[in-house]
């Protein structure tokens, strides 16, 4: 089987030979499924958006190397195999909310009809299919970050790449989209890797969570969920969600032995 | 949906032009008023003209201060005496000619000065090698270059085209014009945060691509002043390359012919003055209507 993501013996250093180099992240193995769903947590600094960048092919590893549906992260970037998400929305003011939706479809020479009605169904996934014409500025921050994952999603990628896109929303909003995003990666089959701080946000919407630390950036531990594949408001009361809660905190502590204090552990808890 | 988006549009306000209409009636209502009492009032009475033996305000005689209303009456006068035209057409044609030429010399800058800041924007070796010519450059006084462009240009044949004095004054007005706009335009190219940039890469987006759906977008905001202080600056090198080379149909000239009329028809003058001033008024109106129909769909300030 070929997996949607595969990262072999990975290290990235910056500033690699100067006196202020940083090893963001060592020893990085890591494999996630097609239709997976796997979180990175680990308290600021341990190297989640570094490893997220090295599977988008915006950073390159210093040694070891990476497999994304089996391509060069190069291939798989030009061949536009993932989609990407950022903490903030970033959608460009002076387009539409189809206009962004349909930005990477534009970049990959779609016909304006094919374009158009893609970014009419995303807007149906995404329920916001009345906002079409709407400029970005006219919609609230958690529409704009649906907007946002809808651009990501426009192009079908088979690979869904996300970092914090749910950070800035508050708690209703983001149950709601952590709910969505469920119900659109079931429909859509998408391969997720999702950055988060967020323990709760982790075990409700992963299969896997993928536990790291810093100083040297690692992974320190791999929880499965396997809370199954259909979640709903009541999986968030279920006693399994709250084992799974415990130990992914206890994967944290165990992991941060090395530096970390306890109030920066409650930080991550507090989210 | 359309209707909501039309909500929302900024406000096409006339206070700006009420308010710009005030701001001319006040100043000659100052004038008429100095002129006719203030002037001589201190002149007489008091003699504050005059600072350390130096003569610091104007004298109020109609040769150095005419009125406002000989100035109105000028326009309808005739050009010459004996002329069928009055003042009034030859300002206008000579306005006109100008404000087309400043028009011409700000798109010719406007285009010059957003190459070279696509070129620095994507080679930053041409930045840093162009940045201090053109600084450089701004720097060269005018009068001293127009005529030189007359003597260069008097050599040049292009495809049997004939270098007119009108090419000098539209070279040098979008000379001045086009060292705004680099500068400009490069920080607008330059001004999308890393997180826009690393979404157009994530896109495996061409560095032409990213410009044209990121950066030259992004710019805009930026074009828009620029845009203002190049108006400002081709009207400027239209009217001083007129003077400095002797076109005679542009307002510029103008002014320095009716001056030599100063002491028989010392108001004349400023009629080519007001000249002038429509010209740099119309040109902010063809900046201010391009500026409104490329942000019509920008957020209105409060939300920027
Ligand atoms: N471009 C860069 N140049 C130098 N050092 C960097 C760069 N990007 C990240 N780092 C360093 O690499 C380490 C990991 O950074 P990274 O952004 O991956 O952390 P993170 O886990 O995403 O943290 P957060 O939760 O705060 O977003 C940090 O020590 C950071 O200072
Ligand atoms: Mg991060």
């Amino acid at each position: 089987m070929t997996f949607a993501v595969e990262v072999l013996a990975v290290h990235k250093v910056f500033n690699s030979g100067r006196s202020n180099q940083v090893d963001a992240l060592t020893d990085i193995d890591l494999q996630v499924a097609p239709g997976e769903f796997v979180s990175l947590i680990g308290p600021s600094g341990c190297g989640k958006s570094t490893l997220l960048r090295l599977i988008a092919d915006l950073l390159e590893p210093t040694a070891g190397s990476l497999l994304v549906n089996g391509k060069a992260p190069r291939q798989a970037r030009l061949d536009q195999d993932y989609g990407m998400a950022f903490q903030q929305a970033g959608l460009f003011e002076w387009r539409s909310v189809a206009k962004n939706i349909e930005l990477p479809l534009e970049l990959k020479g779609w016909d304006k009809d094919k374009r158009r009605g893609r970014a009419m169904e995303m807007l149906e996934l995404v329920k916001l299919p009345n906002r079409a014409d709407a400029m970005p500025w006219q919609l609230s921050g958690g529409q704009q970050q649906r907007i946002a994952i809808a651009r990501a999603l426009a192009a079908h990628p088979p690979l869904l790449l996300m970092d914090e896109p749910f950070g800035a929303l508050d708690e209703m909003t983001r149950e709601h989209m952590q709910a969505e995003l469920l119900r659109i990666c079931a429909a859509t089959q998408t391969t997720v890797v999702f950055v988060t701080h967020s323990i709760p946000e982790a075990v409700y919407l992963s299969d896997r969570v993928v536990v790291m630390s810093p100083g040297p950036g690692r992974i320190t531990e791999i929880v499965q969920v396997g809370l199954g594949r259909a979640r709903d408001e009541g999986t968030r009361e279920a006693v399994g969600f709250y084992e799974k809660i415990t130990e992914v905190r206890e994967a944290l502590r165990g992991g941060n032995l090395g530096g970390l204090t306890n109030r920066e552990v409650a930080g991550i808890e507090d989210r | 949906m359309k209707s909501r988006g039309r909500e929302v549009v900024k406000r096409r306000s006339v206070r700006p032009f009420i308010f710009g209409v005030l701001a001319l009636g006040l100043l000659l209502a100052v004038w008429e008023s100095y002129r006719n009492w203030i002037g001589p009032w201190l002149g007489t009475e008091r003699d504050v003209g005059k600072v350390l033996g130096f003569k610091l305000l104007p004298r109020a005689n109609d040769l150095a201060m005419p009125s406002v209303f000989d100035m109105a009456r000028e326009f309808g006068r005739p050009q010459v005496r004996g002329s069928s035209t009055n003042v009034f057409e030859a300002v206008a044609q000579a306005t006109f000619n100008s404000l087309q030429l400043a028009i011409g010399a700000l798109l010719i800058g406007t285009f010059v000065g957003v190459g070279a800041a696509i070129l620095m924007s994507r080679f930053k070796v041409v930045q840093r090698g162009l940045m201090p010519y053109l600084v450089i450059s701004q720097t060269i006084p005018l009068i001293a270059l127009a005529p030189l462009t007359v003597t260069w240009g008097g050599q040049l044949s292009l495809f049997g085209f004939q270098w007119q004095k009108w090419t000098s004054a539209l070279v040098l007005g979008a000379f001045l014009s086009f060292f705004p706009i680099a500068v400009g335009a490069l920080r607008g190219f330059n001004s999308p945060p890393p997180a826009a940039l690393e979404l157009m890469d994530s896109y495996a987006a061409s560095w032409w691509s990213t410009w044209r759906k990121l950066r030259l977008p992004a710019a805009i905001p930026y074009l828009t002043p620029a845009m203002r202080l190049a108006g400002s600056a081709a009207v400027f090198g239209v009217v001083v390359s007129e003077i400095s080379v002797g076109l005679t149909d542009g307002v510029g000239y103008l002014i320095l012919a009716y001056m030599q009329e100063g002491t028989s028809r010392p108001a004349k003058v400023f009629t080519a003055v007001a000249g002038t001033v429509v010209l740099g008024l119309a040109m902010a109106a063809v900046i201010n209507a391009a500026d409104r129909y490329f942000t019509r769909h920008r957020p209105p300030e409060e939300f920027a």
